[in-house]
């Protein structure tokens, strides 16, 4: 049987827009909007959407790096929604965060060894001796020489710098992984040697990860099951094979129609979606989806879809589904 | 093969900049001919040159620190480096126009985008402003922008990413050039932002006809929507074929390398690590002598680290810069 890692209950997480002359909260950017997923142990939880819809601040909400709005964050049975930031230590060397930026993410001024033993020294992990062996050891598995320890991060390619980002993330041997775009910022020739070196480390280390991408292919390579987002919520989340091959949800469907593959020959039907994502500040009423999907009926405007299983692992929350 | 006439022919074009660090040969020995009405994609990874190549044929290309050193860009039959800025002057935003990779720091902020097509129109055409203005709402209504009178008076801040790059591209076509030149239009858009814009593009190139020079990093992308595929690395083209040819039999031991690591969407999920080109993009300063992928590549003998391979025809219109290509 699976074990859950971690779970997320109808999160949220409001950005207040301040504003008049006492600066009073005069409205919320709705980035997370009561959203729920679990990770299971040893898996890959992917998380796809388009820029804004909230899937760097779940990411970052599911850490507690960001308090959220509401909800619960349920970690190995354990309740840590309202844990202090004391309360949380403990806890913070078993989740790891890592970013899109290669470059903006690694202070310049420190070498690498030091930026890679930092999350060491922060939790006082080993003497002195043990975490600079650690750091040799972790800069070996992500294939970077150790003896380049005394280097700056200018001094590497972006495909190195992301390799740093990982040994500084894995030092402390996590359990859980947030992974926010990490091979975006890549040159094609080398996304595929982290993606080989990500998923190289899950099995080695039975590392849990939720991975963040807006590359399908990318996404259906790595993942265990997928969940997509739209406008600071979940629309559907199912299997990989599952959720690519039968998506339910119209903004799937349309999300994957749009990927272009690689074969001039393969002609897909294509679902072109007009116009754009509305903002998170006033999104529309009922359905979120409902200004650009192609079936929405009036209902959708007046009601907000639930989230329905729909086959064993599959869910999606969409009225077409309900309607019968 | 192709019997459409030739309306762009680069040969052997070389482009390089003299930095304080050194030379930086960014195109050195580009080879590319576009159809009449043909799409043509040049790939390849960043800082290969292709953005170069394309601000060479704008002649663009700021100088210090760059300077186009050799080669030939043919326009119709006339070499475009040997055009004065004046001349150039009348061809760039006219007969070819180009949208670029970062559509902000391509629109003045200052006016309104209406105003901005407005102008680009009258550069080149003897109107006056109710009918450039006319023209310019006909431009934003044919990109599929809604409400094209009331867009006309708003500034590029107050459109999203996709709306600008419909702006970019109607000034760019509202000359009716025979040369659109795409640099990455689509980039930095969402994938299903991006299918908006490429429908539109293959939409228009059906409708108007023009050649397109489509550049970008995604393989994907050109499969989609080119014709012809160059396929550039390190400041050279290595292959050079029709699409359909490219992704069937990839003869350069990098395109190879490239297709096979590439993660296909369509696949199911396997636990198989990626058939990824070790090592990395060599530095510009410091460019490896003999074939430049040599020490990236699994076939490297002797000579390719000695000399460097010329690129030539294997089979007609299949293209291939390599001393040991693969066997189709
Ligand atoms: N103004 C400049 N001064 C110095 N070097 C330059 C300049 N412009 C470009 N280069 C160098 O020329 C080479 C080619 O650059 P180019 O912009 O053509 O790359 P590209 O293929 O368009 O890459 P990308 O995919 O990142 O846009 C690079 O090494 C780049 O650093
Ligand atoms: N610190 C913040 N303050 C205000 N708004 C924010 C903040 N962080 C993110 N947002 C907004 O929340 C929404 C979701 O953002 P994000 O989670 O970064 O999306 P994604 O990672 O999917 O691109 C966006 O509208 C973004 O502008
Ligand atoms: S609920 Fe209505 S608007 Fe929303 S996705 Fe379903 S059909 Fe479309
Ligand atoms: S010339 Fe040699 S090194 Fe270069 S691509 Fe061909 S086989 Fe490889
Ligand atoms: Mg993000
Ligand atoms: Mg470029």
């Amino acid at each position: 049987m699976a074990t859950r890692l971690v779970e997320v209950q109808n999160l949220k997480k409001w950005f207040p827009i301040k504003g008049g002359v006492f600066g009073a909260t005069i409205a919320s950017v709705k980035a997370v909007d009561e959203v729920s997923f679990f990770i299971n142990q040893g898996e890959t939880l992917s998380l796809v959407g388009e820029s804004g819809s909230g899937k760097t601040t779940t990411g970052r909400t599911m850490l507690k790096l960001l308090q959220p709005t509401g909800g619960k964050i349920i970690y190995k049975g354990k309740d840590i929604t309202n844990l202090t930031p004391n309360q949380m230590r403990p806890l913070r060397r078993n989740m790891q965060i890592m970013f899109q930026d290669p470059y903006g993410s690694l202070n310049p001024r420190m070498p690498v060894g030091d930026i890679i033993q930092e999350p060491l020294d922060v939790h006082s992990i080993g003497t002195r001796k043990e975490r600079r062996q650690a750091v040799a050891t972790m800069m070996e598995t992500v294939g970077l020489r150790p003896e380049y320890e005394k280097r700056y991060p200018h001094e590497f390619s972006g495909g190195q710098r992301q390799r740093i980002g990982v040994a500084r993330a894995l030092v402390i041997n996590p359990e859980l992984l947030v992974l926010d775009e990490p091979i975006s910022a890549l040159d094609v020739s080398i996304q595929s040697q982290i993606i080989n070196l990500l998923q190289e480390l899950q099995q080695r280390l039975d590392l849990t990860y939720l991975f963040i991408a807006h590359d399908l292919a990318v996404v259906r390579h790595m993942s265990d099951r997928v969940a997509v987002m739209y406008l600071g919520k979940i629309v559907e989340t199912a299997e990989n094979d599952e959720l690519f091959d039968h998506p339910l949800h119209p903004y799937t469907q349309a999300l994957l129609s749009a990927v272009p593959v690689p074969d001039p020959e393969v002609k897909r039907e294509r679902i072109i979606l007009q116009g754009d994502v509305p903002s998170p500040v006033n999104p529309p009423s009922g359905c979120h989806f409902r200004t650009r999907c192609p079936y929405a009926m009036p209902i959708c405007k007046e009601q907000e879809p639930l989230v329905i299983e729909v086959a064993p692992g599959h869910t999606a929350a969409c009225h077409l589904l309900t309607k019968k | 093969m192709d019997n459409r006439e030739v309306l762009v022919d680069i040969k052997n074009l070389r482009t390089f900049f003299y930095t304080e660090d050194g030379v930086v040969p960014a195109v050195d020995g580009i080879d590319l001919s576009i159809h009449r009405g043909e799409v043509v994609g040049l790939v390849g990874e960043s800082g290969c040159g292709k953005s170069v190549t394309a601000l060479s044929i704008m002649r663009l290309i700021p100088n210090p620190p760059g300077k186009i050193i050799g080669g030939e860009i043919f326009f119709h039959g006339k070499d475009l480096l040997k055009k004065n800025e004046e001349e150039m002057r009348m061809i760039r935003g006219d007969k070819i126009s180009m949208i670029f990779q970062e559509p902000m720091t391509s629109l003045n902020p200052v006016y309104t985008v209406g105003d901005q097509i407005s102008e680009a129109i009258t550069l080149h055409q003897k109107i006056d402003d109710v009918e450039a203005k006319r023209r310019t709402v006909e431009m934003l209504h044919l990109v599929g922008i809604p409400e094209p009178e009331r867009r006309y008076s708003q500034y590029p801040h107050e459109m999203s990413g996709g709306m600008r790059q419909r702006v970019m591209i109607a000034m760019a076509l509202s000359s009716n050039p025979e040369l659109l030149i795409s640099d990455e239009a689509t980039t930095a858009l969402d994938v299903t932002i991006q299918a908006q814009i490429l429908d539109l593009m293959r939409g228009l190139q059906k409708k108007l006809g023009m050649a397109i020079l489509i550049i970008t990093h995604n393989l994907a992308v050109v499969a989609e929507m080119a014709e012809t595929i160059a396929i550039a690395y390190a400041g050279k083209i290595v292959e050079n074929a029709s699409a359909k040819e490219i992704f069937k039999s990839p003869r350069h031991p990098y395109t190879y390398g490239l297709l096979a690591s590439i993660p296909k969407f369509t696949e199911k999920k396997t636990n198989e690590p990626l058939p990824a080109i070790e090592g990395m993009v060599p530095s510009p300063y410091h460019m490896p002598k003999g074939c430049r992928f040599n020490p990236r590549c699994p076939f490297a003998t002797e000579k390719c680290r000695e000399e460097e391979p010329e690129i030539l025809e294997l089979t007609p219109g299949h293209l291939v810069r390599c001393f040991h290509p693969i066997e189709s």
